[in-house]
């Protein structure tokens, strides 16, 4: 979706101010990262589709409301959505009704090894890969409507093959219920003086994961 | 904006000092987000889809058990050992958990070496994803608008907002975090460490020299 979340290369939001070592601002924030994760491991939903909820919050929310904020709206968006919760519920924090089936409840004792695992999205598949290291591709002129992990500015630029990851989850299958779909990933170097004009020329480069639906041949 | 250029985290109802009156009894003292929060939770615990001692657990965890210092550690290992050095740029996954740090968002790790011709830096200008097992949780900054838009048109602009200056025939190499791979950078190692230990390299290890957007620290910084 072509959304404000899609920020690379726009120059309009003012210098980076670093801060101290500061995770949170307030205790709040602790509590919305915690509870995110855990109605996460009830396997409800996958991390792509609370990526796309997140993009999914009006433009002005999303640029305003700061960053555990868009997480708290895009949860409880995810949980009227699945049915876990009602709307009225949600507006009066009581339980009318009666729990929706998950499949899993995450424990205290679990969370350490949950973590660890993790959730790994490498997968087996029977293609090859088309492209090799050193191929030169050509970013696709795709658009969809929904959530993709294709960043707006390398969209028909030109790059080299980095290095083959090997085929992943593709996130803009899984984001919208149409199961896993693992599609090769590479990493692809494109020329900082290409994406940016000779104006804005460096000799550096931008490297960027694309799924293999994102590339073309160069022609 | 101008005053406040992290804004993408800045927020109306916040009061920083509201955190502390944070008991049950005390609403009228909490702001309306903490508020919002607390009744989600209260909700979802009576639900049974989660549980208190489970978030506990979870804030405790990326409070006080995860953070840069398993990242430190890897790069001076690296530093140290050339063999480790070798088997982390070709495998970084297996080569971190052999240190015991592994799992969630860092699943697929990959190390980007900084040398004398090149300087990474890593950013996610599409959310804010991050290596969590060896820097923990983002800091604000790095999930803020203006460090996720400039940094892949103007990564030498943001540098110097972080007051590093590189010289000039350095080459810089952005690495944008699109999928489920996590990017850490070995910074270059200070000179004149070839003395120090293990420990002593690590703590010369900052959090940013490892996202690229500062170095490690020079030896006169060693704490005592």
């Amino acid at each position: 979706m072509n959304g404000v979340h899609d920020m690379g290369g726009l120059e309009c939001f003012g210098p980076v101010v670093p801060e101290p070592d500061e995770l949170f601002h307030d205790e709040w924030e602790k509590q919305v990262l915690a509870t995110t994760l855990a109605v996460g491991a009830t396997g409800t939903w996958n991390l792509d589709e609370s990526r796309f909820s997140r993009e999914a919050l009006p433009p002005d929310q999303y640029l305003s409301i700061g960053y555990y904020r868009i997480w708290l709206s895009a949860l409880e968006n995810l949980l009227v959505k699945h049915g876990l919760v009602n709307a009225e519920e949600l507006k009066s924090g009581q339980s009318l009704t009666p729990p929706a089936t998950i499949k899993n409840v995450l424990e205290a004792r679990d969370v350490t090894a949950k973590l660890r695992a993790g959730s790994p999205v490498d997968r087996e598949v029977p293609s090859k890969p088309c492209f090799a290291v050193g191929d030169l591709v050509r970013v696709v002129n795709r658009h969809t409507l929904t959530h993709t992990r294709l960043p707006a500015y390398i969209r028909n630029h030109s790059g080299v093959i980095h290095k083959i990851h090997g085929a992943h989850i593709f996130p803009d299958s899984h984001a919208i219920g149409e199961g896993e779909n693992p599609q090769w990933l590479y990493n692809v170097r494109f020329e900082a003086a290409d994406l940016w004009g000779d104006a804005r020329a460096t000799d550096g480069s931008v490297h960027v994961d694309c799924w293999e639906p994102y590339l073309s041949k160069k022609p | 904006m101008a005053d406040k250029p992290t804004d993408l985290h800045s927020d109306h109802d916040h009061h920083r000092a509201h955190g502390h009156h944070d008991h049950d009894d005390d609403h009228s003292h909490l702001d309306p987000t903490a508020l919002r929060v607390r009744s989600l939770q209260s909700l979802l615990i009576d639900k049974g889809y989660i549980k208190q001692e489970a978030l506990n657990e979870l804030i405790d965890t990326y409070e006080n058990k995860v953070g840069p210092r398993n990242g430190a550690a890897v790069v001076a290992r690296a530093w140290a050992d050339p063999s480790y050095h070798q088997w982390l740029l070709e495998d970084a996954t297996a080569a971190i958990a052999s240190l015991d740090f592994s799992g969630r968002q860092g699943e697929h790790m990959v190390i980007v070496e900084n040398t004398p011709e090149i300087h990474n830096i890593v950013v996610c200008t599409l959310c804010s994803c991050y290596p969590w097992p060896v820097l923990g949780l983002p800091p604000a900054w790095y999930k803020s608008a203006p460090y996720r838009s400039r940094v892949v048109i103007d990564p030498v602009g943001v540098l110097s907002e972080f007051g590093v200056t590189l010289n000039k025939e350095k080459k810089v190499i952005v690495w944008d975090s699109t999928a489920e791979v996590r990017y850490l950078v070995l910074p270059e190692r200070p000179v004149n460490s070839e003395h120090l230990n293990e420990q002593q390299l690590a703590s010369l290890v900052t959090r940013n020299s490892m996202i690229g957007t500062g170095l490690a620290l020079p030896i006169e910084e060693l704490p005592a």
